[in-house]
């Protein structure tokens, strides 16, 4: 109990704070989730309109992957990465291991196929509610695609903000391919695996805290988002 | 928004524009603060920035293998002279000591504390198959470990999963699990020194010439691995070993404790 | 190019082994108001879907006029029983199918307004549609579709989810289209609604079509016993 109530002291007196170290490891845990999170959409969300409304030969044996993959676990994908982008392996010769681009790629191939299948079931199902008017209006599949992405919008702030809850929370990947280096790749999540380690419980539990503020930050600004976005204003024009 | 973002994270992954070098060391080392404290001198020295990746000893090595790191320091002499005789490293070199200790609950049910040597105290936990968590993970510490079991002729293996708990961890972990179940475990004196979750775990015994730890530091064969960085590698072992460095190694203390001692005395205090 | 008159030769469709369509042949014309009647489950809103290109026939074909296949099903629309609104404005919603027939932009905000105007929409054209009242959502499916300049009109059920003065409003919408030159062919199982629209007839009954007349020698004289029982209320499918 001591060291809970020690590590709420500590968690509020490092946000009160602005604890510069803290800040900057926020940050760099922000950016890189962010980033993996809006690279991981801009695959998917396309991906799962394309498998929602394209029949093709094998589509179920897609869509029965894509949600297998979502169980992808994280160090596995780390050690897959590490051993792709190593020095000695195929992609060495980029030089991006124990970069935050790497923790990046490692981020988004875990959210890919969370925003694929999650997005993919949700267009589906609105498209069986608009698909005769959508065919009897005379669209094209891929105009077909980007009306389902628009008006499912709102579900799919949410699909988006899961993605995110997978990369900010992942420890495993980012800590094999970026290695948790001091003032260059060390995260939120890999910062408390450290003070794990060196037995700093309650300063471990503290950032965790602050992980879980930051977590819910992003979800309330995704949820202004979603909430406030009514259709577009447009001048009439009379003639 | 967006884009700004992007050129942050890519700058942030260019590098900075100072010279760097890729350390892999262990988590052993990094946690006692030894390169929090050592590494600021040498970049200000020769402008040479140090990023180090604590892994453990097996880690460590297979990214010297790999050429993902330009300099090696690790505590295990068997795979450091194999680097070189493999072609991977240029030399080794001894660059400092510390020893291994036996930590274990207060009340030190196997009376440890009145062993003459290591293997007679292992011999006395294993005698009254009081927890013992191993590390389990092939690191430099494990191997240390596994040879004073050897010298007590004693096979802790069969025990596995009763009294003989092998983690897979690293030495944090190790000692974290060790405080929660109350067991002797095995631990280098650096980390033992600057971990803050001791609970009710205690130093037991010490001192044993087979305790001592010997650690190598040994720069990447840029003819192997051209891509490394070789000149820096070499201002930094070079420096390592230098009446500098060495000073600078004597100095780290933690709580008045000097935790590692420069393998080269240096000829004026 | 018209692509009016469609040829319906005998047009089948089959499930579970039962014929919901049954060998029909059809030819319908430009012109009078068309009301496809029938009782629940006869297969009028399948015989709209096989005329209008969402379903095809197991045997038979469906021809219309033209060389173009593409500017045939631009020529033709659509209107559903549960309009589908899109998650945006009502202007939003109209300028929509504009986009999709690909109409100038520079034309655009002109059928707009007018269509509005000619629905009762105008005043709250940037209302979210799906925020509208059924009767509203309806006369906005019409107007999205009167913005296309449609030489047939498709109607399936319009207003049978619909309370009387919705229902009023959409007739009239549907009369002005017309008046307008829109050929009309428009499925209901509402009595006074096909005696309110129909020029001609069309009586359907278990897939085949079993009379077709125009209007009032339709209600007055029935020449079928189907049909006769259907217009007495005996006819439930």
């Amino acid at each position: 109990m001591s060291d809970l109530t020690e590590a709420f002291g500590l968690a509020l007196g490092l946000v009160i704070s602005l604890d510069a170290a803290l800040l900057e490891i926020v940050c760099r845990s922000l950016a890189i989730s962010l980033a993996a999170v809006v690279l991981a959409s801009a695959i998917g969300l396309p991906l799962g309109a394309a498998i929602a409304v394209w029949r093709f030969p094998g589509r179920s044996a897609v869509v029965v992957m894509l949600n297998a993959l979502m169980a992808l676990p994280p160090v596995f994908v780390g050690l897959m990465l590490y051993v792709i982008l190593s020095r000695a392996g195929p992609l060495g010769f980029l030089g991006l291991l124990f970069t935050p681009t790497a923790m990046i790629l490692a981020q988004c191939v875990l959210v890919l196929p969370i925003v694929a299948a999650l997005s993919h079931r949700m267009l589906r199902d609105l498209y069986q509610s608009y698909r005769e008017q959508l065919c009897s209006l005379g669209a094209s599949l891929l105009q077909v695609a980007v009306t389902l992405l628009w008006d499912a919008r709102a579900s799919l702030v949410t699909v988006v903000m899961a993605g995110f809850g997978r990369a900010i929370a992942e420890v495993g990947a980012v800590l094999i391919v970026g290695g948790n280096i001091a003032h260059a790749t060390r995260v939120m999540t890999t910062t408390i695996a450290l003070e794990t380690s060196k037995g700093n419980l309650a300063l471990a539990l503290a950032l965790g805290m602050v992980l879980v503020l930051v977590a819910i930050g992003v979800s309330a600004m995704a949820a202004i988002l979603a909430g406030a976005a009514p259709p577009r204003p447009r001048a009439l024009r009379w003639g | 928004m967006v884009m700004r973002l992007f050129a942050v994270v890519l700058l942030l992954s260019s590098g900075a524009a100072a010279e760097t070098i890729t350390l892999a060391s262990t988590t052993s080392t990094e946690n006692s603060g030894l390169f929090a404290y050592l590494l600021p001198q040498f970049e200000r020295d020769t402008g040479i920035a140090v990023q180090v990746i604590a892994v453990g000893t097996g880690q460590a090595i297979r990214l010297a293998r790999n050429g993902d790191a330009d300099v090696v320091l690790v505590h295990h002499r068997a795979s450091e002279e194999a680097l070189v005789v493999d072609g991977h490293g240029l030399a080794r070199h001894d660059v400092m000591a510390n020893d291994f200790v036996i930590v274990g609950p207060a009340d030190d049910p196997a009376e440890i504390g009145a062993a003459d040597t290591a293997a007679d105290a292992f011999a006395r936990i294993a005698g009254t198959a009081v927890p013992f968590a191993s590390r389990g993970d092939d690191s430099g510490t494990h191997m240390a470990e596994r040879a004073v079991w050897q010298e007590a002729a004693i096979d802790p293996l069969p025990a596995s999963g009763g009294w003989y708990r092998e983690l897979g961890a690293g030495m944090g972990a190790t000692l974290n699990t060790a405080a929660a179940m109350a067991a002797y475990t095995f631990s280098d004196r650096a980390t033992w020194a600057t971990f803050a979750n001791k609970v009710s775990l205690e130093l037991l015994f010490e001192g044993d010439a087979a305790l001592v730890n010997a650690y190598g530091v040994i720069a990447i064969n840029p003819a192997r691995h051209p891509h490394v960085n070789a000149a820096a590698a070499r201002a930094f072992v070079d420096w390592l070993l230098s009446p500098v460095g060495q000073g600078a190694i004597a100095g780290f203390e933690v709580n008045g404790e000097q935790l590692f001692f420069p393998a080269y005395l240096a000829a004026t205090d | 190019m018209a692509i009016l008159p469609l040829e319906l030769s005998e047009v089948s469709l089959h499930a579970d082994g039962r014929a919901l369509l049954d060998a029909i042949s059809l030819r319908i014309e430009a012109g009078p108001k068309t009301i496809i009647l029938g009782a629940n489950g006869a297969g009028k809103s399948l015989l709209l879907r096989v005329c209008h290109g969402l379903l095809s026939p197991r045997r038979g074909g469906v021809q219309w006029q033209g060389p173009d296949a593409a500017d045939q099903r631009r020529r033709q629309a659509m209107v559903f029983q549960d309009p589908v609104m899109l998650r945006r404005s009502i202007y939003a919603n109209v300028a929509y199918g504009l986009a999709i027939h690909r109409v100038p932009r520079s034309e655009r905000g002109r059928r707009i307004a007018e269509v509005l105007a000619r629905t009762g929409l105008a005043d709250f054209a940037m209302r979210a549609a799906p925020t509208l009242s059924g009767g509203e959502q309806q006369r906005l499916a019409l107007a999205r579709v009167w913005a296309l300049q449609p030489e047939v009109l498709f109607l399936d059920e319009p207003t049978a989810s619909l309370d009387p003065g919705a229902t009023a409003a959409v007739e009239a919408i549907v009369e002005d289209m017309h008046a307008q030159g829109c050929k009309l062919v428009m499925t209901t199982h509402d009595m006074g609604q096909a005696r309110r629209l129909a020029d001609e007839v069309i009586f359907l009954h278990q897939g085949r079509v079993d009379e077709r007349a125009a209007a009032a020698d339709f209600f007055a004289n029935p020449q079928s016993e189907t049909a006769n029982a259907f217009l007495e209320g005996k006819l439930l499918w």
